[in-house]
């Protein structure tokens, strides 16, 4: 018989659906009937750890089931074949589809996952690994431990361990539970953590219970410096994202003085010119798709600029030294902006793709993943602000617009024509909400209100900064981010906002000139 | 230097305004049969009691805003406040007439809360809510306008916080724990003081209280601006600083006028809830505070009938375009934010305002003695 089960498995795995392992009796006994009796016999089955199981199990999943005349039939593609002979049939009139409810369904997953844990494929036994992690039970045990002994990787052997271990832990038996203590003291594993949490609760033995509590410090002791890391990333990444919002207004604002309140939907134009850029990719160069990003930049820039640069024409030219009208009227441009947008490409958000080098994340620690896309906008937020920084500081222009912002008349006198400055250093702070909006579209999500979310935080970093102070736009962006996760893993997301929101009232009560105030005569 | 609050013809036309609302609009609605010329809609009776409450609200963003030059970009925060505490009330009331046929209101059977928070303490009381209408608002703006006026927050960091307040407070609304419904908040109203709250004379009755109310804080802030006070506010808008060098001191004038203005914005938000029939979140965003400084600006500033103009402009266009032209209220609304602030500086009454025009009535007694 071994022979034969050894063949059979060979042909399944070449690719040809054949189960004869599974007697037709077993097939509709996890096919049909009560819940409960369904994963009973699924169990049965699993134990055998018969690779023939999961191409029915798999059909299953995928509700190609169909139950007629007291036989399990997998129907693809309008052929019938019967579940345990493989053998095709005719499809009757009365076939029944197969329902799984979602118990069920999750046993088939797990049962699918401890089968492919004797898959010839080192990746694929991980990914069974990982994904038994979160559903074995004692059933899965036999098979766990099984494939320990089969496993020739070192490392999936000692995942097997741990996974073995944290199923045991939850076992009746009390030296089986404490035996588990001991072994998951090696777990580097977030999840251990929570497992070993839950378990200390839920225990009455005061010895396993005490074996408990040593290993849960152990792992927690191991596992804390990745939390600490993880928090200090995911806050210099907000941290990064807020800068970059908030550089544009530093000089719309900062250094202009003009009450810019569609800074958001310039932002939003930016997000929307990288979605643009990436459809036209992927119409005519689908090949060089991954590159996009690299075009969108320049393009996201360039459209937001020139929206600026129209609405500085237009608008905001006639309002200067009128804060709180200029407050209003950029209040209405960015309804008309936001509306636009709406009529141009629909209300629902709009997707953008990641292209494939910004997916993934590199391991640092077990319990921290730094995404490459959080990456890639830390380095950009940097590019950008030495970017910005030497333009203000070493280039003509910069010089015109510093000249400018210091005194007005002075700089006329020696022939800079402001208005033109006015209108360049406009469009350059709108430029760079665009580019801005291009980082945005690559985390978040990209709709008309898109901006709506950035502006109320982005005048808090220019204003907790200082005013016109772009080093304190930097410190203020980086710290309110870091603050905002701390308080985050603290108290929750909305409060944590709440908070820094309140923080930052007090602050301003406490410094009404922001962080880095100007001293001397250009001060107020 | 004496000076009356209005002068012969105003008193006239305030009189006028008091008869339409409590006479005529109810006439017009309940006792003039529904197919005639003069028969005044529920629909229209609803608009217009809407449109009064937010006229009160854009008088209330005159005074800080027109008077004492202080932009707010947070008074939907009190006019949502004054209406959360309303909405406790009729919350109280529905009783057990629920879908869940508890004491408790619906959202607090659904969170399975076994008793109330104690926020609503009171809640069975009108008179303590009505109370709280006036003290909530009032006392979040006196300590909030103490802190910033003290520390001479001013301008458009004034503008700023007070835009970050109104949003902390949305958030803050919308988690369920923080015991008032979340995004849902409070709707379904049954009764008011017992009586039925969505039969025809109620509806008519909360209109024409609206108006009233309207009125008698128009004369108020007539009053104010008229009176020594009210110089010395429009003496800070124009310039602080030497009013500081004549010896006053601008923090008590500024958190007088803002706690007053907090207060009627919280009036107008408890008599807007009952005749909407629901207050939610969305009432402190950044945005709905925004558009109460959008209806002074467009009716004119420093003028005590513009704001009401303009309430009743920008509430009127809205009510049409949305069901005209859906697409296009916000191109409206946003062009109208750009052209007022361009070209109409004075706003909808500046472009009558001359001796002998409509606002002339009120403006020429007091031009002589300033």
């Amino acid at each position: 018989m071994k022979w034969l089960q050894g063949l059979l498995g060979g042909l399944f795995l070449a690719g040809v659906s054949a189960a004869l392992a599974l007697t037709p009796d077993q097939a509709l006994r996890i096919a049909q009937g009560e819940s409960d009796a369904r994963i009973a016999a699924l169990n049965e089955v699993v134990v055998a750890a018969d690779p023939a199981l999961a191409a029915y199990v798999q059909a299953l999943l995928a509700d190609e089931v169909k139950v007629a005349g007291g036989k399990a039939l997998i129907v693809r593609d309008g052929k019938a074949t019967d579940a345990a002979t493989g053998a095709s049939s005719p499809l009757p009139d009365g076939a029944e589809d197969v329902v799984n409810p979602n118990r069920v369904r999750r046993e088939l997953e797990s049962a699918l996952a401890a089968l492919k844990l004797f898959s010839p494929n080192r990746a694929e036994r991980a990914k069974a690994v990982t994904e038994l992690k979160d559903q074995a039970d004692e059933g899965k045990l036999v098979l766990i431990e099984k494939a320990e002994k089969t496993e020739t990787d070192a490392e999936i052997k000692a995942q097997l361990a741990l996974l073995k271990a944290a199923v045991l832990i939850s076992s009746a038996d009390r030296t089986k539970r404490l035996a588990a203590a001991q072994l998951l003291a090696d777990s580097d594993q977030p999840a251990t953590k929570s497992l070993l949490i839950e378990r200390v609760a839920a225990e009455t033995d005061s010895e396993v219970k005490a074996a408990l509590s040593k290993t849960l410090s152990t792992v927690a002791g191991r596992l804390a410096w990745g939390e600490r890391f993880g928090v200090l990333f995911t806050g210099i990444s907000l941290g990064s994202i807020l800068l970059l919002a908030a550089l544009g207004l530093a000089i719309t604002y900062g250094l202009m003085g003009v009450i810019n309140m569609a800074h958001g939907e310039l932002i939003m134009i930016g997000a929307y010119a990288t979605y643009l850029v990436q459809n036209l990719f992927k119409q005519w160069t689908p090949g060089a798709f991954d590159w996009y990003i690299v075009a969108a930049i320049p393009f996201s820039f360039v459209a937001s600029a020139l929206v600026g640069a129209l609405m500085e024409r237009t608008v905001i030219r006639w309002l200067y030294g009128r804060p709180l009208e200029t407050l209003l009227a950029t209040w209405g441009i960015s309804l008309i902006l936001m509306q636009s947008v709406r009529t141009l490409f629909g209300a629902q958000n709009v997707g953008v793709e990641n292209p494939s080098w910004l997916s993934g994340g590199v391991q640092v620690l077990p319990n921290l993943v730094l995404p490459y896309n959080r990456l890639a906008i830390l380095a950009f937020a940097a590019l950008v602000l030495l970017g910005m920084a030497l333009l203000i500081g070493k280039t003509r222009l910069g010089l015109f617009v510093r000249g400018v912002t210091q005194n007005r008349r002075m700089a006329a006198c020696v022939g800079v024509n402001t208005a033109r400055v006015d209108t360049y250093a406009f469009a350059l702070g709108a430029g760079i909400a665009g580019l801005a909006g291009c980082a945005l579209s690559q985390v978040g999500n990209v709709g008309p209100d898109l901006g709506q979310g950035y502006i109320v935080d982005s005048f808090m970093v220019v204003v907790l900064g200082g005013v016109g102070q772009i080093a304190g736009t930097v410190y203020a962006g980086l710290g309110l981010g870091v603050l905002n996760k701390l308080l985050e893993g603290w108290q929750g997301a909305v409060l944590a906002k709440i908070m820094v929101l309140a923080f930052i009232v007090i602050f301003i009560q406490k410094r009404p000139q922001g962080l880095f105030a100007l001293k001397g005569r250009s001060a107020e | 230097m004496k000076t009356t609050i209005l002068s012969v013809q105003g008193w006239l036309a305030v009189f006028a305004a008091l008869l339409v609302m409590a006479v005529v609009v109810p006439v017009l609605n309940l006792v003039v049969p529904d197919g005639s010329v003069f028969h005044l809609s529920d629909f229209y009776v609803s608009l217009l009691g809407k449109i009064l409450c937010y006229a009160i609200c854009a008088l209330a963003m005159d005074l800080i805003w027109g008077y004492t030059g202080i932009l707010s970009l947070g008074h939907g925060l009190f006019f949502a406040l004054g209406g959360y505490a309303m909405g406790m009330y009729l919350m109280r009331q529905i009783g057990r007439d629920g879908q869940y046929k508890s004491d408790m209101p619906d959202f607090m059977v659904f969170l399975n809360w076994k008793e109330f928070p104690a926020a609503w303490a009171f809640s069975d009381s009108f008179v303590m809510q009505m109370l709280f209408v006036l003290l909530v608002p009032g006392l979040l703006a006196f300590v909030f306008g103490f802190f910033a006026f003290r520390s001479r927050i001013k301008g458009v960091y004034f503008s700023i916080i007070t835009q970050a307040l109104t949003f902390a407070a949305m958030l803050l609304f919308f988690r369920n724990e923080t015991g008032f419904g979340g995004n849902n908040g409070f709707t379904d109203f049954k009764r008011i003081l017992d009586v039925p709250i969505t039969t025809p004379s109620m509806r008519v009755l909360l209109c024409v209280v609206s108006g009233l109310v309207l009125i008698g804080f128009f004369v108020m802030a007539r009053a104010i601006v008229q009176s020594k006070f009210g110089r010395v506010l429009q003496a800070i808008r124009d310039a602080e600083t030497r009013v500081m060098f004549t010896g006053y001191n601008p923090v008590a004038y500024k958190l007088s006028i803002w706690t007053l203005s907090a207060v009627m914005c919280g009036v107008a938000g408890a008599l807007y809830v009952p005749q909407v029939g629901i207050i939610n979140p969305g009432e402190m965003s950044p945005a709905a505070s925004i558009e109460i400084a959008i209806w002074a600006a467009v009716g004119g500033r420093a003028t005590l009938i513009g704001p009401i103009v303009g309430a009743f402009f920008v509430n009127g266009a809205k009510s049409w375009f949305t069901v005209a032209f859906p697409e296009f209220w916000l191109f409206f609304l946003g062009a109208l934010f750009i052209a007022v602030t361009l070209f109409l500086p004075n706003g909808l009454v500046g472009l009558v305002n001359r001796p002998g025009g409509i606002v002339g009535l009120f403006k020429r007694k007091t031009e002589k003695h300033t």
